[in-house]
């Protein structure tokens, strides 16, 4: 069953007199539970993808739905509370707040939902557990390395325990070791979670980890590529 | 309040900065409140006088006085009820540095003609009957640590020599614009040090009715119309308003200079939130993106900028709340009862609540209009 279904999707931006076509038709489906990697070279449109499928930004025609909502029609501030509801959000560059300890930093989806102050502790605890920080909740970003640092920015996408969550370049300043680190965590949250993970990424090892590939050129999906191979 | 720690967290992102900008908003409030203080007080000061009390000067001015004999012949004016005279003295006392007023007065006269001057009744009578005794008002105890019975001995300036005179009673005002540091002492006795010169800077005429004022005010003025000194009698508050109005231009200025230096500090705040906002828009496209609401950024900026301005406002405003009366403060003996009003303090915080939406809203409206994409596609 399709989780994030896009329909007829054009997207376009104008860059001084420059019309820039990124999408012009796109239409899709990414099943619940799956574990997609979005390939393809610069330009060709995946964190444009990402950015319509969170919400950040909005298709300029078409239709884009998660879970059934349609996010392409909402408010910003209906998008923002269905963001921190279903969505969960991994850069590349980690984006961690360098004023806060890991465990504050993962504790900021839950900030706003309705959570007592007791179930967050809980609640963080367990999603530090998971990414295996679990001693370093009071470290400030400052002292993580470049691998705990993207698994704390893990444990703050997955901590609400959203429907989808989504990582854009996420092993793009790691080690080959933290790369490895942080993509059996994806794999295990997607197996043992069952969480729909959506991964943007340049890296072929990284694909090779999900269980389907999207290939995109120029806005079009030229090859969707089931991955039978890493599990 | 669970976003408390967030906002903590931002202040204390660059320490050094957020210390001197609350300190810069402390000290514009301080400085603030000081110069309201200095205008309320003096337009306090303005306001005292009774109803039923007139001065009368020298037509030519303050600093010229008028013949004691004058005394006699306005007591017998009709609607002339009481009479009393005073003299500017001008003594300083110890190093000089510090000042209180201080003048010769005719006690029993000047004390009957001022029930606002409280002190008990054996005090007010030993007064009376020491030539050389002085009455004080209770600051200066407390500033000098001077005692009944203790001789004080002050340089005359505008009438040379020591003068020694021994503290016979303190009082305490009943009105703060009697002033609670001002010395008195004996006319008779300053008459007799000055060589019976038989003069007097102003008279206090206390009338039967405060409806007659101007038409006696007239009747006194019109009886010395051709002597070689004629008078200007007024009422007492239009007398104190004299000195008040000399300040005149100085209460514009100080009010001037309050203004531009609360402008100058909340320019120095909106520059720090700013810079503070600008620095953080990576954060703010990222808090964004994990759910937090324009309308919450907008929020969060704000309290923070609210946060700075509210803490300079307590310390600022609280420093001259406790500072002035903890060293009696008066302006050198030019300001009796100064203080700071509670409505300085409700309009310092009022400029504080200005300064924080001021200083804060083009920062929180920039975070919360942030577009999330662009932002984040600088910091990717």
């Amino acid at each position: 069953m399709a989780l994030v279904e896009i329909r007829d999707v054009h997207k376009s931006f104008q860059r001084e007199e420059q019309r820039i076509e990124v999408f012009t038709g796109l239409t899709l489906d990414i099943d619940a539970g799956s574990f997609t990697a979005l390939m393809g070279p610069s330009g060709s449109g995946k964190s444009t993808l990402l950015n319509l499928v969170a919400g950040l930004d909005r298709p300029t025609r078409g239709v884009v739905r998660v879970g059934g909502a349609e996010v392409s029609t909402m408010s910003a501030s209906q998008l923002a509370a269905w963001r921190a509801r279903n969505i969960g959000f991994v850069f590349q560059s980690f984006n961690l707040l360098p004023v806060l300890t890991a465990y504050q930093n993962v504790e900021l989806p839950l900030l706003l939902t309705n959570l007592s102050g007791k179930d967050r502790v809980e609640r963080v605890k367990i999603a530090l557990d998971v990414v295996g920080l679990s001693d370093r909740a009071d470290h400030y970003p400052r002292q993580l390395s470049g691998g705990q640092e993207q698994r704390t920015a893990i444990a703050r996408a997955i901590v609400a325990d959203p429907t989808l969550i989504l990582l854009d370049e996420p092993t793009g300043q790691l080690d080959a070791k933290s790369s490895q680190e942080v993509l059996s965590l994806l794999q295990r949250l997607n197996n043992e979670f069952n969480k729909t993970i959506i991964i943007v990424t340049h890296d072929a090892h990284a694909a090779e980890r999900a269980k389907s590939t999207l290939h995109l050129e120029k806005g079009d999906l030229i090859e969707k590529r089931a991955v039978a191979a890493a599990r | 309040m669970k976003y408390l720690r967030l906002v903590v967290a931002n202040l204390g992102r660059h320490k050094l900065r957020t210390v001197l900008t609350i300190l810069s908003v402390a000290l514009a409030l301080f400085l603030f409140a000081s110069l309201r203080s200095v205008v309320t007080t003096l337009a306090a000061t303005a306001q005292f006088g009774g109803a039923r009390r007139l001065v009368t000067l020298n037509a030519t001015g303050l600093v010229f006085p008028l013949p004691l004999a004058y005394g006699n012949r306005i007591k017998a004016l009709p609607g002339v009820t009481g009479l009393s005279w005073a003299n500017w003295f001008g003594g300083r006392y110890g190093d000089g540095n510090t000042f209180f007023a201080n003048f010769a007065v005719d006690p029993e006269s000047y004390l009957a003609i001022y029930p606002e001057i409280v002190l008990p009744a054996d005090q007010k009578q030993a007064f009376f009957q020491d030539r050389t005794g002085a009455l004080i008002g209770e600051r200066l105890i407390s500033r000098y640590g001077w005692k009944l019975g203790q001789n004080v001995t002050l340089q005359g300036t505008i009438f040379p020599g020591d003068w020694t005179f021994t503290i016979r009673g303190v009082y305490t005002p009943t009105d703060p614009a009697i002033g609670d540091d001002v010395l008195i002492f004996h006319h008779e006795y300053f008459d007799e040090r000055i060589g019976r010169a038989g003069i007097a800077g102003w008279y206090i005429v206390e009338i039967d009715d405060a409806s007659h004022a101007a038409a006696i005010a007239k009747s006194i003025d019109d009886v010395f119309r051709n002597s070689s000194s004629p008078t200007k009698t007024g009422t007492e508050r239009e007398f104190q308003a004299s000195f008040a109005t000399m300040w005149g231009n100085v209460s514009f200025l100080m009010s001037t200079i309050g203004l531009a230096v609360v402008f100058a500090i909340l320019l120095v705040t909106a520059n720090a939130m700013m810079m503070s906002a600008r620095e953080r828009t990576g954060e703010i496209a990222v808090l964004k993106t994990i759910g937090f609401s324009d309308r919450l950024l907008f929020g969060l900026v704000m309290v923070e900028a609210g946060a700075l301005a509210l803490t300079g406002a307590v310390l600022g405003l609280g420093a001259a709340k406790l500072l002035y009366p903890a060293i009696n403060f008066n302006g050198a003996g030019f300001l009796p009862g100064f203080k700071v009003t509670t409505s300085t303090l409700v309009v310092g915080l009022l400029v504080a609540l200005g300064l924080m939406l001021a200083s804060g809203l083009v920062p929180a409206l920039r975070a919360a209009r942030l577009p999330v994409v662009q932002a984040l596609r600088k910091v990717e």
